[in-house]
């Protein structure tokens, strides 16, 4: 569980997130949702202390990262497993070496071992014949699903994703949603997923926290979000010409 | 910005850098790899310059010396001064700062704006040392063997030179290296050699690291960094050679 408390975040004197409080329960999918710009990866990187908030508290499991030294962050990053938004794969490293890296950093494992556990990685983001090739060498697709990849090498105790699934086709981009879905129930950890994408919100949604003009806007289940009084929760979701038949349809049937 | 700033956000990093590090076994393997980049790639250029550079000194003193009254052996003695006490540890440490800083930066600049560094650090890897450590380590070791062997060839092109413009004959060339040799001042070279290697990679590497923005940034980084490693290195000569010489 991570507790985000009061946070507010400004760059040169611009606010971008204003008393921030989400709590991020263990075993769910925690959802981080609103429109582009408005925060969600500042808030992301403000949580695993990439940015450091001007005010405010980031808990995990009731340790207060903010006054952790420098060591006892580590021994909580080690646990984390991030997907950056651009993938920030390692460049001189080959597809293969960056799922491994983690595994040869903080494990004792043999190099036969790593790669098994990353071919046992790429497989499950349905990668199978990229190994050897170079970041350089590879779609935008495929270097997002590396970054899964090696984002859940260490089999972390905290997952975060910064839009998993942007660029990705309808079907690999189910394929993603689902392990992340499954990940999180299976090894019963904390994940957190920033996303654009309302076919994700309804799929993995366990919670949702809106975020509008730096603050949570809304936050609930997916069951709840198609039927939301909040305006602006709803142009967000009904952005689309085809979710806005589909709510008349709803509507219909809900007659 | 100033320099105080800078002086004081580069003596932060450079406590992370010497931390214990993660793991040595990847330490090693970065420190053999760097040791590949930076020295060996930096042989090729070194061996031109040197034999040039020799070349040029030596004829230089020999027209500088067209008295009856200095003997001919007196050109090797100049060559040999000026090569080892100055061209070689300082010259070639300068043209590495260009050749090495600028690389340097840009690598970890590039690592900086594409976020690989953050990466490292979510994954509780200390960056600043798992990045710029093995650099420092493999450039201190290594360029002490670069500048002996850009001495050794600086001298062989100015026998060379000596030899085909027929300013000065071999044997009085290689007499006037012998005469009045002191071995300290190679010791003193090779002092002024692990200082610049220090300041060539670390200052580069702390360019490189607080990069901020896209590859423009990249791009002033890695000129800064060329900049300032020289201007330190010129900073130390002169305060090294008051300390070691005076
Ligand atoms: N390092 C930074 N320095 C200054 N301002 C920043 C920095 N990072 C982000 N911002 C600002 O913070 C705001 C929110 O950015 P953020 O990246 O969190 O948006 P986002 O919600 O993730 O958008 P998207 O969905 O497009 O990724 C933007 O206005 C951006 O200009
Ligand atoms: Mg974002």
């Amino acid at each position: 569980m991570i507790e985000v408390k009061n946070i507010c975040k400004s760059f040169n004197g611009k606010s971008i997130l204003n008393d921030i409080n989400i709590v991020f329960e263990k075993g769910k999918t925690n959802l981080i949702i609103g429109e582009s710009g408005s925060g969600k990866t500042v808030l992301m990187k403000t949580m695993v202390g990439l940015f450091t908030a001007d005010s405010g508290d980031i808990i995990y499991e009731g340790k207060n990262f903010n006054k952790l030294n420098f060591d006892d962050r580590k021994e909580i990053r080690k646990e984390i497993g991030m997907l950056f938004q651009g993938g920030a794969l390692f460049d001189s490293l080959t597809v293969e070496e960056n799922v491994m890296f983690p595994l040869s950093m903080f494990t004792n494992m043999t190099l036969a071992e790593q790669r098994d556990r990353a071919d046992f990685c790429l497989t499950r983001v349905n990668l199978q014949t990229a190994h050897k090739l170079y970041p350089a060498e590879i779609s935008g697709g495929m270097k997002k699903r590396v970054a899964i990849a090696r984002a859940i090498s260490m089999n972390p105790k905290y997952l975060f994703c910064d839009e998993p699934n942007s660029g990705l086709d309808p079907k690999t981009s189910i394929l993603i949603d689902n392990l992340i879905y499954e990940l999180t129930s299976e090894l019963n950890i904390t994940t957190i997923v920033i996303t654009h994408d309302m076919n994700s919100v309804m799929e993995i949604g366990d919670n949702i926290s809106f975020l509008y003009k730096g603050q949570i806007n809304w936050q609930g289940h997916r069951d709840e979000v198609m039927r939301t009084n909040s305006e602006e929760l709803n142009n967000f979701v009904y952005a689309s010409e085809f979710m806005k038949k589909l709510k008349q349809r709803l509507t219909h049937h809900g007659d | 910005m100033n320099w105080f700033f800078h002086i004081g956000r580069y003596y932060i990093m450079m406590s992370r850098v010497f931390s214990k590090p993660e793991k040595w076994s990847i330490y090693r393997k970065q420190f053999i790899k760097e040791i590949d980049n930076l020295g060996l790639g930096s042989l090729g250029i070194v061996v031109i310059i040197s034999i040039f550079m020799g070349a040029v000194i030596t004829i230089q003193s020999a027209f500088g010396f067209e008295s009856p009254w200095i003997p001919l052996y007196a050109v090797g003695v100049a060559s040999r001064d000026s090569i080892v006490l100055e061209f070689s540890p300082t010259i070639v440490s300068l043209i590495l700062a260009g050749k090495v800083g600028s690389s340097i930066a840009s690598e970890i600049g590039t690592m900086r704006v594409t976020e690989q560094i953050d990466a490292l650090e979510i994954m509780g890897i200390n960056s600043k040392a798992y990045l710029i450590l093995p650099k420092i380590a493999a450039a201190v070791f290594i360029n002490p063997f670069l500048i002996v062997i850009s001495m050794f060839l600086a001298l062989l092109g100015g026998l060379t030179a000596g030899l085909m413009t027929g300013a000065v004959t071999p044997y009085e060339f290689i007499y006037g290296i012998q005469y009045d040799f002191r071995p300290f001042n190679v010791t003193y070279a090779l002092i002024k050699t692990l200082f610049f290697a220090f300041i060539i990679t670390s200052v580069s590497a702390y360019h490189g690291y607080y990069t901020q923005g896209g590859s423009l940034e990249v791009g002033k980084s890695s000129t800064n960094a060329v900049v300032y490693s020289s201007i330190v290195i010129l900073l130390f000569n002169f305060i090294l050679t008051q300390i070691l010489l005076s």
